[in-house]
This record gives structure tokens, C-alpha cells and sequence, in this order.
């Protein structure tokens, strides 16, 4: 045991001497005699998220599907919509994950489904965060009739099953990529809504809004420094978990034939395609696979950062 | 823990304020419940009203399309030519007498396409729920106890994955192992083509082969019942486990709990009358909302193993825009959810003394 008394830090100076000018961190302010404030509440940080090897694993997940969705045309080996007699080949050297019953390679188009899947995943995610979270803070913000109304309507499409609603949508509006989004937008801000919306309640009751509007902060204003960032948080959190269920329920629709229309090679589609011969078991395998590898990192990163980002879970009660 | 409200030995005045309040939230709780089922009917009214899409032009053939009087007489019959909050008051009023229209791709009535489809998903989900609790809850509370050892990441990760999969693409892989490589079980339907179902009473198979003693149909019913039962326990297991774990580990961080452990109470025994039964109450709430979603994943599993459920009927009548299908199957499941949720809240205030009072 060493007692090593703590000293305060040497004040930095430049070459010649001087003192810094302008701001400074707050222990060399203490040092230098200046006036320290207190700081702005601490929003929850996410360090030290990095030791733990399941984000590690899930975070490589992730980057590399980005990057095979970037560079697919380049690292796939064959056109994923190109057809040839070579039907139902079983996975070799040629056709590593096979092909499937028009004889397109699996994994050509495998790959090829990470650019549909991952981007479309992000504008639903950006989609649904847009529309509920801005309900969501009108609701937690204004209270009284707005969030009654709000709320009301969240209670309407939470009594109806996502996949149930988004089938009937995107079946009236017609099969398309676009109409698929739509419908999950649709279906999925709601649960946004209530998220953002309990957040900014909890903000709104706390002490330090209170002491801001005393000190004459207006509510534009602390909307905007303490109400929104505060509400970051728990968005993040959000938007990561339901990155992974955008992707399963776009999986999902296309399954039933009411996403991309063929031969776009979506994971979902190819699935449905492989279930018309289980005995050619590579051909929707492969596809599951992938959107199996994707939602799990998504869930992994998206539970880690509850842990650290949701005081409720601080302690991995997730 | 009793169903009666918090009275013991206390005044009459005041075992009457115990019941006024009871009452109060039952009725309360009622009449939430009837003004959602109200918007409910309202919200599927408006999908199918607000979609581009013709019904016409969907149910009808090329050559009928290219005839105005057949379209014509087509809307007439339908209703279709009718302002719209007149359109919604027929339909409104019909509903309330039971009248859920035809459907206008089986040429029934939807009710009665409802009471045919919705026994044999009933047959699916509610085994499976009923394995998903009894599971969710062991597994869970084993995670809780055993917190950041290696059981407890198995559990974690285990449930994670099962979260991320694809229901549609698990119940295929099943499918795969135990239909196409061991042989073991049928590829699908609710019985084998050669058996003659048995006399429908309840519309669930097995129920009916045992009560016409037909144990041979029974047994063949039960290994159809098999696959698509693993696929939604698999599912709904992963949703439940989590939530028990991390209710139960609230619990154990509670100070009761170690009082009892301070006052020398064996851990069998605290994890059985304190640990469980606290933990237990939010379990019963996410099982409500956990067979709402048991009830949407049957959508995609009964589609893979052909299984004549709701959520068939609910594929085939979107795809076909089959609109009074629509708003059939639509209000048919928000009624179940929000039954399920009415039950849940009341359960609570039953479980929960506190919930009644406040």
C-alpha cells in the first residue's frame, strides 16, 4: 500500500509560461482561481461498453454487413438475378451456398439482399423515430389534450398485431418495396411515441427543469437544451433494438409476398422461395442465416446499450 | 393474498369504501376497454377505406371488369356506392348484431369463417402458451438467481437468439429435421388424409377425438400439433425468460428479501414464497401482451405448415383484399388483445391489493 498524496495537476503553460487564455478544463479553472460552474447534468455515458466481447462480436457483425452492402456488386461472384440451367446445385466450390430453382447463386444473392435489407431497415427505424418521436414529445411536452389524443390513438394501433396491420396495409396499397416501408412505418411509431413521451415526463417532473424555468429559461429553449438531449438516450436505445425488428418484419412480409417485387433478392422472399423444396434445404438456409446474424448483433449492441444508456437497467437487468 | 378487498377487521364504513373502489376501477377499466373496441372499429373501417385499392377490381374477373353493369351491381351489393359515415353506421350496426358481413372470396359469413378458423389456431397457441410460461418462468428465475455466472450468459444469449430468428424460417429448418431427415413427423395440416375427422364439437381436433374416444385420431392430431407448437413455444419462451429473469432479479434486490435471508430463512424457501410470488405479477402482464404476439406469429407458422387457422384466413384475405375478411380478422384480434388486457388489469388488482386501492 502506497499513500501517495494527490496532487492537483500542474497548471499547462506554453513554452514561454503564460497562463492559456480563454477556456479551460474545470480543474485547471480551480487551479488558476477562476470561477467554475456547475456542470450540466451528466447524461449517462457509453464507456467502457467496449469491454465486453458479445458488442465486440456484434459490432464487427454489423460493420461488416455494412460493408458487404457497399461493396456487394464487387465481392459477390456471380449477378445475383442472372438465371442458368444449373438448377438446385447443391453448395460447392463453384456455388458456395448453391443455387437455387432458377439457378442463381444463393450467395451472389445473399449478399446482394444485405443492400436491401439494411438500408430499408435504417429508413423505417429513421422513418418511425421521426413521426413518433416527434408525437412522443408533444405528447410527454404539452400534456392535457395533446397527449391524451396522442396517447389514445398510440392504445388504438397497440390493439392491433403489428404484422397483422402492416399485412392489410401493404396488401391494400399494393405489393412494392415503398409500400412495405410505409406500412411499417405505420405500424411501428407507436411504440416510439411512448418511449420518447415517458422520457420527456420523467425530464419534466425533474428538479433541474424546474430551477432552469426559474431562472427564466423559456420552454423552446429548454425544449431544446434539456428536453431533447436528455430524450437521446433512451432513442438510441430504442432505434437499435428495433433496427433488428424492422429487418425481421421486412423478412417477414416479403415472406408473404408483399415486399421488393421479384427477383429482388430479399432475405425474406428467398426464404419462400427455398420452402417449396425442403429438400433443397441451402437455398432458404443460407438467406435465414443472414437476417438471423444481423437481428442478433442489432439485439446484442441494442441490449448493451440499454444497460448503460437506461438507469432502470443499469444493473443488466435487461 | 385474498379476492376480497382489504377489509380485515376494520369498520363496515370502511369495508364499503373497499368495494366502491373495486367498483370503480372494474367499471372504469370496462368502459376503456369498450371505447378502444370502438376506435378499433373505426381504425379497420378507415384502412379499408383509405386504401387505393378496389375491391372490384380485386374480386372481380378481366371480362366482368370490362362490363359497368356488373361493376356497378357489384358495388351496389357491397355497399360500395354509399357516402362514407353512412357506409360506417351500416357497418357499425351490423357489427353489434353479430353480423360481420360475407367474406367475398369464401361466399360465408365471416363470423362463421372466424368460429371455423379460429379453434384451430386456439389449438396451436394455447399449448404453447401455456409451455412458454411454465418454461419462461423456470428458466428466468434460474438466470436471476444464478446473475453474471455462466447459466445466467447462457440464458442471455440463448434468448437473444431466439428473439432474432425468423419464425417462418424456423418452423422450415423443423420442418427440414424432423419431417424431411428423421421422418418423424407429418409435413403439415391438422390430421393425416386418411383419417375421417372426428364429430366437431369444440373445432379443435384433439379435443374432439378424445371425447369421441377416437384416441388413434387423437394421437395422429397430437403429432400434427407437435411442430408448429415448438415453433411458437420456441418463440414466445425467449420473450418470457427474459422478463422473468429481469423481474426476478428486481425482487431479489428488494430488502425483504434479504431480511429473510438474514433471518436465517432456507433459499428454497425464499425464492418459493417471496422471490416468486412478487416476481410473478409483472409476469402475468407481459404474458398478456406475450399472447397477443403468439397469436400475430401464428400468421406466418400456420402459413408453413398449412395449418387452417386465423392467420391463413387473415393472409388470404389481405392478399385478396377481402374487405369485410379484413375488418373481420382485425376486430376479431383486437378484441382478444384487449379482452386479454382487460383480464390481465383486473387479474392485477386481484394479485396486487395495492393497484385496487390507488
Amino acid at each position: 500500500m502506497s499513500f501517495e498524496v494527490q496532487r492537483p495537476a500542474p497548471v499547462p503553460t506554453d513554452a514561454s509560461g503564460d497562463v492559456p487564455e480563454g477556456p479551460v478544463d474545470r480543474r485547471t479553472a480551480r487551479a488558476l482561481g477562476r470561477r467554475t460552474w456547475p456542470q450540466r447534468l451528466r447524461v449517462p455515458s457509453v464507456h467502457g461498453i467496449w469491454r465486453q466481447p458479445a458488442v465486440v462480436v456484434a459490432l464487427v457483425i454489423v460493420v461488416g454487413w455494412l460493408a458487404v452492402a457497399a461493396f456487394a456488386t464487387l465481392i459477390a461472384p456471380a449477378d445475383p438475378i442472372a438465371q442458368s440451367p444449373d438448377v438446385y446445385a447443391a453448395p460447392s466450390a463453384a456455388h458456395p451456398f448453391g443455387t437455387d430453382e432458377l439457378g442463381r447463386d444463393v450467395l451472389s444473392r445473399v449478399l446482394h439482399g444485405a443492400r436491401l435489407s439494411l438500408p430499408l431497415a435504417f429508413v423505417i427505424v429513421l422513418g418511425s423515430l421521426a413521426v413518433g418521436g416527434l408525437l412522443g414529445l408533444v405528447a410527454g411536452y404539452l400534456g392535457r389534450v395533446a397527449d391524451e389524443v396522442i396517447m389514445r390513438v398510440t392504445d388504438l394501433f397497440f390493439a392491433f398485431p403489428q404484422i397483422i396491420l402492416a399485412m392489410a396495409v401493404s396488401a391494400a396499397f399494393g405489393p412494392s418495396t415503398r409500400n412495405a416501408v410505409l406500412a411499417l412505418i405505420l405500424v411501428s411509431w407507436p411504440t416510439y411515441t411512448r418511449v420518447i413521451r415517458s422520457a420527456v415526463l420523467s425530464i419534466r417532473g425533474s428538479d433541474y427543469l424546474a430551477a432552469s424555468r426559474m431562472l427564466g429559461v423559456g420552454p423552446v429553449t429548454a425544449l431544446r437544451r434539456d428536453v431533447v438531449p436528455n430524450s437521446v438516450g433512451p432513442a438510441v436505445v430504442l432505434a437499435t433494438l428495433e433496427l433488428g425488428n424492422a429487418v425481421l418484419m421486412l423478412a417477414a412480409l416479403s415472406f408473404l409476398g408483399l415486399g421488393p417485387r421479384p427477383p429482388a433478392p430479399e432475405w425474406g422472399a428467398m426464404i419462400a422461395g427455398g420452402s417449396r423444396d425442403l429438400s433443397m434445404w441451402w437455398v432458404s438456409v443460407f438467406p435465414g442465416l443472414a437476417i438471423l446474424t444481423v437481428v442478433l448483433a442489432f439485439n446484442v449492441l441494442g441490449d448493451a446499450l440499454r444497460d448503460r444508456l437506461d438507469p432502470r437497467h443499469a444493473k443488466g437487468l435487461s | 393474498m385474498t379476492t376480497t378487498p382489504p377489509s380485515g377487521g376494520a369498520p363496515a364504513r370502511d369495508r364499503w369504501r373497499g368495494v366502491t373502489h373495486a367498483a370503480r376501477y372494474i367499471s372504469r377499466r370496462i368502459a376503456i376497454t369498450l371505447t378502444l373496441l370502438l376506435g378499433v372499429t373505426v381504425m379497420t373501417f378507415l384502412i379499408v377505406q383509405a386504401v387505393p385499392g378496389d375491391a372490384a377490381s380485386a374480386n372481380l374477373s378481366e371480362t366482368a371488369l370490362n362490363d359497368p353493369e356488373v361493376v356497378a351491381a357489384y358495388r351496389a351489393k357491397w355497399g360500395l356506392d354509399q357516402p362514407l359515415p353512412v357506409q360506417y353506421w351500416v357497418y357499425l350496426t351490423n357489427v353489434l348484431q353479430g353480423d360481420l358481413g360475407i367474406s367475398q372470396q369464401t361466399g360465408r359469413s365471416v363470423l362463421g369463417d372466424l368460429l371455423t378458423y379460429v379453434p384451430a389456431t386456439l389449438e396451436i397457441a394455447l399449448p404453447s402458451m401455456l409451455l412458454a410460461v411454465v418454461i419462461g418462468t423456470a428458466v428466468g428465475l434460474y438466470a436471476a438467481v444464478h446473475h453474471d455466472r455462466t447459466g445466467d450468459q447462457v440464458v442471455r444469449v440463448g434468448t437473444l437468439v431466439g428473439l432474432s430468428t425468423p419464425s417462418f424460417w424456423l418452423s422450415l429448418v423443423v420442418l427440414y429435421v424432423f419431417f424431411y431427415l428423421l421422418g418423424v413427423s407429418p409435413s403439415g395440416g391438422r390430421l393425416s388424409t386418411w383419417i375421417v375427422p372426428p364429430e366437431r364439437v369444440t373445432g379443435m381436433t384433439t379435443v374432439d377425438a378424445a371425447l369421441a374416444g377416437r384416441w388413434d385420431v387423437w394421437w395422429d392430431a397430437v403429432q400434427h400439433l407437435a411442430l408448429p407448437v415448438l415453433v411458437l413455444t420456441t418463440l414466445t419462451v425467449a420473450v418470457l425468460t427474459r422478463f422473468v429473469r429481469s423481474a426476478m432479479l428486481e425482487v431479489l434486490d428488494a430488502d425483504y428479501i434479504r431480511a429473510a435471508r438474514a433471518k436465517g430463512l432456507p433459499e428454497r424457501t425464499i425464492l418459493r414464497r417471496h422471490v416468486l410470488r412478487a416476481g410473478l405479477v409483472p409476469v402475468i402482464t407481459v404474458s398478456g401482451l406475450a399472447f397477443a404476439s403468439l397469436l400475430s406469429g401464428t400468421v406466418l407458422v400456420e402459413q408453413i405448415f398449412g395449418w387452417p387457422g386465423v392467420g391463413q384466413y387473415a393472409y388470404r384475405a389481405a392478399s385478396g383484399l377481402d374487405m369485410p375478411a379484413i375488418m373481420g380478422v382485425s376486430l376479431f384480434v383486437a378484441l382478444v388483445y384487449t379482452a386479454v388486457n382487460l383480464g390481465v388489469d383486473l387479474l392485477y388488482g386481484v394479485i396486487d391489493p395495492r393497484i385496487r386501492v390507488s
